[in-house]
């Protein structure tokens, strides 16, 4: 019982509820971090590092946090750990850091992070927390690096940095894609896929 | 005048050039969320160009002032954040006492200025290019009026298109993130007359 909750609970924060797409949230680094894939790969562990963290604290302080201040007490929890996982990227990945530049910090005002800590964790236990935190994480994620594929790919024809055989040879690289409009591009056109093909239109939706 | 020539590079740049929506993609939430109306756009973007400003002093004199001499620069992140939010509640509190109409249209947005990215993208930007003080205030000033910029003409295109027909699958924020590439590409015909790194 308790299983089939967690379950559904997964799915559903990593599909149908997918903060990428139903809620248009975070896509700030979405698209910044999007052009070649290795740095969006570490950019999600840390997103999905932050997002399970901050849902657990706060959910274990949810009792204590003060309505009143509870957003700035979120924040807090969320820098917190920001700041782990800016000085572990410093540390371990010199030459990512440099690229991502200020992206890690501002993994802080991502929008997702306060969503699930503001709409799910002050309500919930810790575990669901976790669980939610992790889910809503990893459907973050996979929209990403989707982009992040197309956009290597398509912009400078290689693959984590390396060329594709074969491919590369021939392929003219649009250079747009690794710009900024192709970013904007690429996410609606995903979005647009997404919500013709795989999410039906739900009617309460504005 | 050597300097004088740079602070006003800086701060053109930050609006065309590098403008922090279109080319860093900072504040998208806030831009897209809010981007229906003219008016209520440029509340919020005027809200922006001030706490952005503000903010990006302050926090350079926290940075160089206070957290150096400590060797605390790991601790950045958290004092910026609080710094900012600290300057949202006081603009928050001036909207309200100066028009209640623009107070109840922002709403929810406000509080939201305390995480958008921009702002604090501005101040971390700020740290990585090494900006001297005065650098910092017209990079500032230059990011908001550029972000303010944006989203006004994105209200505007937004508020003609209610009467066109779009694929049913673009509506909303499909076609805001279309239209935003568009205006990505236009800004960078910008790109050869000046630029900072």
């Amino acid at each position: 019982m308790a299983a089939g909750k967690t379950k559904k609970q997964f799915l559903l924060s990593a599909g149908r509820d997918n903060p990428v797409f139903a809620q248009i949230l975070g896509i700030c680094s979405t698209l910044a971090v999007t052009n070649v894939v290795q740095n969006t790969v570490v950019m999600c562990l840390g997103v999905i590092f932050t997002l399970a963290c901050s849902n657990v604290t706060v959910s274990l302080l949810r009792k204590w946090i003060p309505g009143s201040i509870r957003m700035m007490v979120e924040t807090l929890i969320i820098a917190a750990y920001v700041i782990i996982v800016d000085v572990v990227i410093q540390a371990t990945l010199p030459g990512v850091s440099r690229q991502l530049g200020p992206y890690v910090g501002l993994i802080i005002t991502n929008c997702i992070i306060m969503c699930r800590a503001e709409a799910y964790a002050l309500n919930n236990p810790p575990f669901p927390s976790l669980i939610d935190g992790i889910a809503s994480g990893i459907g973050y994620s996979y929209v990403l690096l989707i982009i992040a594929v197309f956009r290597e790919i398509t912009g400078s024809a290689t693959f984590w940095g390396y060329s594709i055989p074969w491919f590369s040879d021939w392929w003219t690289n649009w250079s747009i894609m690794v710009m900024a409009p192709g970013a904007f591009f690429a996410l609606a056109i995903l979005i647009w896929i997404i919500k013709t093909y795989v999410v039906p239109e739900d009617p309460g939706g504005k | 005048m050597q300097e004088m020539t740079g602070l006003i590079a800086i701060f053109f740049a930050a609006i065309f050039t590098n403008n922090i929506l279109l080319t860093n993609y900072l504040g998208m939430c806030s831009f897209l969320g809010v981007s229906k109306e003219v008016k209520t756009s440029l509340g919020l973007g005027t809200a922006v160009v001030f706490v952005m400003t503000a903010t990006s002093v302050l926090n350079w004199l926290v940075y160089y002032h206070i957290l150096t001499p400590l060797n605390l620069q790991n601790f950045r992140f958290i004092v910026f954040i609080i710094v900012i939010a600290a300057f949202v509640q006081v603009v928050e509190m001036i909207i309200e006492r100066v028009s209640e109409p623009l107070y109840n249209a922002l709403g929810i947005f406000l509080p939201l200025i305390t995480v958008n990215c921009a702002i604090l993208g501005v101040s971390l930007f700020m740290l990585i290019r090494e900006y001297t003080f005065a650098e910092s205030f017209f990079y500032g000033i230059g990011s908001g009026i550029g972000w303010m910029l944006a989203i006004l003409a994105m209200a505007g295109i937004r508020q003609n298109m209610k009467r066109s027909k779009i694929p049913k699958g673009l509506e909303g924020a499909g076609i805001t993130l279309i239209i935003a590439g568009i205006m990505a590409l236009a800004f960078m015909g910008f790109s050869g007359v000046l630029n900072i790194q």
